[in-house]
């Protein structure tokens, strides 16, 4: 009955050990795809449902790309596949679009895999007329990713590491702030770990510049079924899933979405460990 | 023959059915119950007296034919007896199983005036899996094609019906799935103890027999719009169902610790969680699990956190023991399994530390007078507040409508509760050619409704397409337009 598996057109290491790109044959998704959206991914019959954005999208080609970082079973899992393999289920795109249109400039921020996302969407903001400055971070030079592919979408690549292996010496709000002393910011999109996102949130708030984050809780469905994905906004309970990942930055509530990110802490290290000791065996007798 | 038993004596009690003791229950997840021995079907098919008009069948949604197939028991052609159920219900393990036949079928069975009414969902149960067990599987006749197309969103009950009928009457059918595999609710919501996932795949399959095409992943109102579907497809059905959570809006409620019935029933039987690592997908084990709720969810909830090791599993009502929601046979398994009921009780907040789960506190209520629903209205004790040590709670107080359809589709009437206006007897909507049916328009219900709403719908989705006379109804949307 399973007649919809997904192929795996290409990967490629893209960062060292762990950051993997993925392009997918998915036709239908990438019709209907945008900037900003999601698919939920089930490896296998046992596998866990987990969401990843959506990298690019090239409804032409009919395929759809993905940035995956190997930090649990699941993500380890995926890493591994290769070209041809197919994943039993790609479901999607979910969740809001990004809101594009022009507004004038428009500063896109990434931290670790949220660099990957951020370019449909600067490229979207591109084309729409606005400036695009994309201002991005990482502990040292060899862990910035898709750094070429934003140059060929912004105006400007503003790059920074934690040791000053590479551009401006600290964390991103540094090289921001810079940004928003001209004062002539319009919006700030934001993507990557929770503690990035609500650090970029508090800098823009004193310059009262508009600020979008895209939320990442723990996730089931990707439809608003279940509710796992409730994150608080404004002092209201919203579903990440069908009413975001997107929302206003400065009214996010970030210590109850990182307390949720860690609900299933000690479940996933036993999973994670016991994927570990199978494939060691398994690597050893192959 | 049928006067012969007339004149019998009557057997007052119905035969028992077979059940998994409570105390070894409560631990697996395997079928309590365990069905009828053929000894037991015939014995419990002979207090039929086949009434010369049956009751019983006014009480069924979708009209199964009882006297007729319990009489084939009697006569012990079970093939027969199954075949003729399946005449009217494509999915009778499942409604044997599942339905309410105390309120349906049962509550109008004649002999049930006086004595214990013939238990015809156990004797559907039993043909049914008798089938599985033994007969060849009798495929239904399909129509010479008639070159039209029906899209289908959501594969519940309602939307299985539909596909069914409308593929036995020669339309080319695809059903379009949000989740990974097909069956709605039976899939996701009903616990495995009380309907293993084996029957649900079985009796789908059923329909990939019949030439449907089931689309899996595909969220309609995200990967395609109805409007969209209208111009690939002739006929649009909507079963989605009523799967949005609702949540109390108190303190704490986003806690860790804390879920929604829906989450925590898919993860246990969609995601096979208590199956955890070999499944790759988690669920948190309460020592101590609170489920807020009296329904059938509820107990399905908390019975489900007992067997995933829950060391107490509490049920937390706001009314009485008289008005739970719940049918009275899972009520009585709750008990029967030691489930802890705090009746007459309301929960005020939910207390954590360190973002977990720690307690909920509840305050006592007392009935006052009838509301609405004529049921009486609970009020709170004041200063009756005290707290439950619990690590889980679950919220099991109903669901709304999921308004990616609704809002993603152009010119389709809601109600004020968002739910799709269509006509009771044809699934009619305010958009020509789209039609609907199940929990998406009647909200939460049951199996058996919603295969009824997809019956009709289908009937009348045959009409339209085939350009047949319209009967003499007024569907909602004109009720509606009228000035
Ligand atoms: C909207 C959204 C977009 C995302 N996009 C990407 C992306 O493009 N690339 C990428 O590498 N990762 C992305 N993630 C994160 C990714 O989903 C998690 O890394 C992944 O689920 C981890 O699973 P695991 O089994 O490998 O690790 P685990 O060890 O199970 O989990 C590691 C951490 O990931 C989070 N996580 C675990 N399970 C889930 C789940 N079902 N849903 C969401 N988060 C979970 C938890 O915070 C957990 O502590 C995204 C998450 C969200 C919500
Ligand atoms: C835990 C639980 C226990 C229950 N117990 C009983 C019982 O014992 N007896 C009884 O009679 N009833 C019971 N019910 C109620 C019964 O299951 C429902 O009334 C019935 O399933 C409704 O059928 P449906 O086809 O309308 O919707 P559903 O069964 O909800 O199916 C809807 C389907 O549509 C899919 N869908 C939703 N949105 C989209 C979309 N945008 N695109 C594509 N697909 C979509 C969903 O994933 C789902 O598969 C129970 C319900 C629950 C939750
Ligand atoms: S389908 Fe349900 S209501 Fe109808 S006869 Fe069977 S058990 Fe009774
Ligand atoms: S009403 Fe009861 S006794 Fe009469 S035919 Fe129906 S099931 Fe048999
Ligand atoms: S992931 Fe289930 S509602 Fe959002």
């Amino acid at each position: 009955m399973k007649s919809d598996l997904t192929k795996i057109l290409e990967t490629k290491l893209i960062r060292e050990p762990d950051v993997f790109y993925f392009k997918l044959d998915a036709p239908a998704i990438a019709r209907k795809a945008k900037p900003g959206q999601f698919v939920i991914i089930r490896l296998n019959e046992q596998g866990e449902r987990i969401p990843l954005s959506l990298a690019d999208i090239n409804p032409d080609e009919g395929t759809i790309s993905l940035i995956v970082m190997a930090v649990g079973k699941t993500t380890a899992e995926f890493v591994e596949l290769k070209t041809g393999d197919e994943i039993s289920d790609v479901c999607g795109p979910l969740g809001q679009p990004t809101h594009i249109e022009k507004l004038g400039k428009v500063i896109v921020s990434g931290g670790g895999f949220g660099v990957a996302p951020l370019f449909p969407i600067a490229r979207a903001f591109k084309a729409a007329g606005n400036e695009v400055v994309c201002v991005m971070g990482a502990r040292s030079a060899d862990l910035l990713i898709y750094e070429d592919e934003m140059q060929t979408v912004c105006d400007r690549v503003l790059v920074t590491t934690d040791d000053g292996s590479k551009g401006t010496k600290g964390v991103v709000t540094v090289a921001l702030e810079e940004e928003l002393k001209k004062g002539d910011t319009d919006l700030v999109i934001c993507v990557g770990p929770a503690i990035m996102m609500k650090f970029v949130a508090f800098t823009t708030k004193n310059y009262n510049v508009k600020t979008m984050v895209s939320l990442n809780p723990i996730m089931v469905d990707g439809s608003g079924m279940c509710g796992a994905c409730r994150v608080s906004v404004g002092g209201e309970t919203k579903f990440a899933c069908t009413d975001g990942p997107e929302f206003d930055g400065h009214q996010v509530d970030w210590d109850l979405l990182m307390s949720r990110q860690q609900m299933y802490l000690s479940e996933e290290k036993e999973s994670f460990e016991a994927w570990k000791a199978r494939h060691a065996h398994l690597l050893e007798t192959s | 023959m049928a006067e012969e038993r007339k004149r019998r004596k009557l057997i007052p009690n119905r035969t028992p059915i077979p059940e998994q003791d409570p105390k070894k229950r409560g631990s697996n997840f395997k079928e309590v119950s365990l069905g009828y021995t053929t000894e037991q079907a015939l014995e419990e098919a002979e207090r039929c007296i086949r009434c010369a008009k049956p009751q019983c069948v006014k009480g069924c949604p979708v009209g199964v034919q009882i006297g007729d197939f319990i009489e084939l028991v009697q006569e012990k052609n079970f093939q027969g007896a199954i075949d003729k159920i399946k005449e009217t219900n494509i999915l009778p393990a499942v409604c044997g199983r599942v339905c309410p036949q105390e309120d349906q079928c049962e509550k109008l069975c004649v002999v049930g005036k006086k004595f214990e009414p013939v238990a015809i969902g156990r004797l559907e149960r039993f043909v049914a899996d008798w089938e599985r067990d033994h007969g060849q599987k009798t495929k239904p006749k399909v129509a010479k094609s008639t070159g039209k197309t029906v899209a289908i969103v959501g594969s519940g009950p309602a939307g299985v019906t539909a596909a069914s009928d409308l593929a036995q009457m020669g339309h080319k059918v695809t059903v379009f799935e949000a989740l990974h595999e097909p069956g709605g609710v039976l899939l996701y919501g009903i616990p495995e103890f009380r309907l293993p996932k084996s029957i649900v795949a079985e009796e789908i399959a059923c329909l990939t027999d019949l030439g449907v095409d089931i689309q899996t992943n595909a969220v309609v109102g995200k990967l395609m719009t109805v409007d969209e579907l209208m111009e690939d497809f002739d006929a649009v059905f909507i079963g989605s169902g009523a799967g949005l959570p609702n949540f109390m809006g108190i303190d704490g409620e986003n806690l860790n610790g804390v879920y929604s019935a829906n989450e925590f029933l898919t993860r246990t039987n969609l995601m096979k969680a208590y199956d955890f690592p070999k499944f790759d997908t988690p669920i948190k084990v309460g020592d101590r699990v609170a489920v807020v709720g009296g329904g059938n969810v509820a107990m399905d909830s908390v019975r489900t956190a007992l067997r995933l090791g829950a060391e107490e599993a509490i049920i937390v009502y706001r009314r009485s023991d008289a008005e739970l929601p719940a049918r009275a046979e899972e009520v009585h398994h709750a008990h029967e399994e030691a489930i802890r009921f705090e009746l007459l009780t309301s929960p005020t907040k939910v207390i954590g530390e360190d973002g977990w789960v720690k307690a909920i506190e509840c305050v006592r209520m007392e009935l006052g007078e009838p509301d609405d629903s004529g049921r009486r209205r609970p009020v709170p004790i004041k200063g009756s507040e005290f707290q439950i040590p619990v690590n889980v709670v679950v919220m099991s107080i109903g669901t709304g409508a999921n308004p990616l359809v609704p809002q993603s589709t152009k010119n389709l009437d809601l109600n004020k509760w968002g739910y799709i206006v269509a006509d009771e007897e044809t699934g009619r909507t305010s958009r020509e050619g789209v039609y609907a049916g199940g929990d998406i328009v009647t909200g939460s219900a049951t199996v058996i409704l919603a295969m009824g709403a997809g019956r009709k719908a289908a009937g009348d989705i045959h009409r339209y397409l085939m350009g047949e006379p319209e009967p003499e109804v007024e569907t909602a949307a004109e009720v509606k337009n009228q000035p």
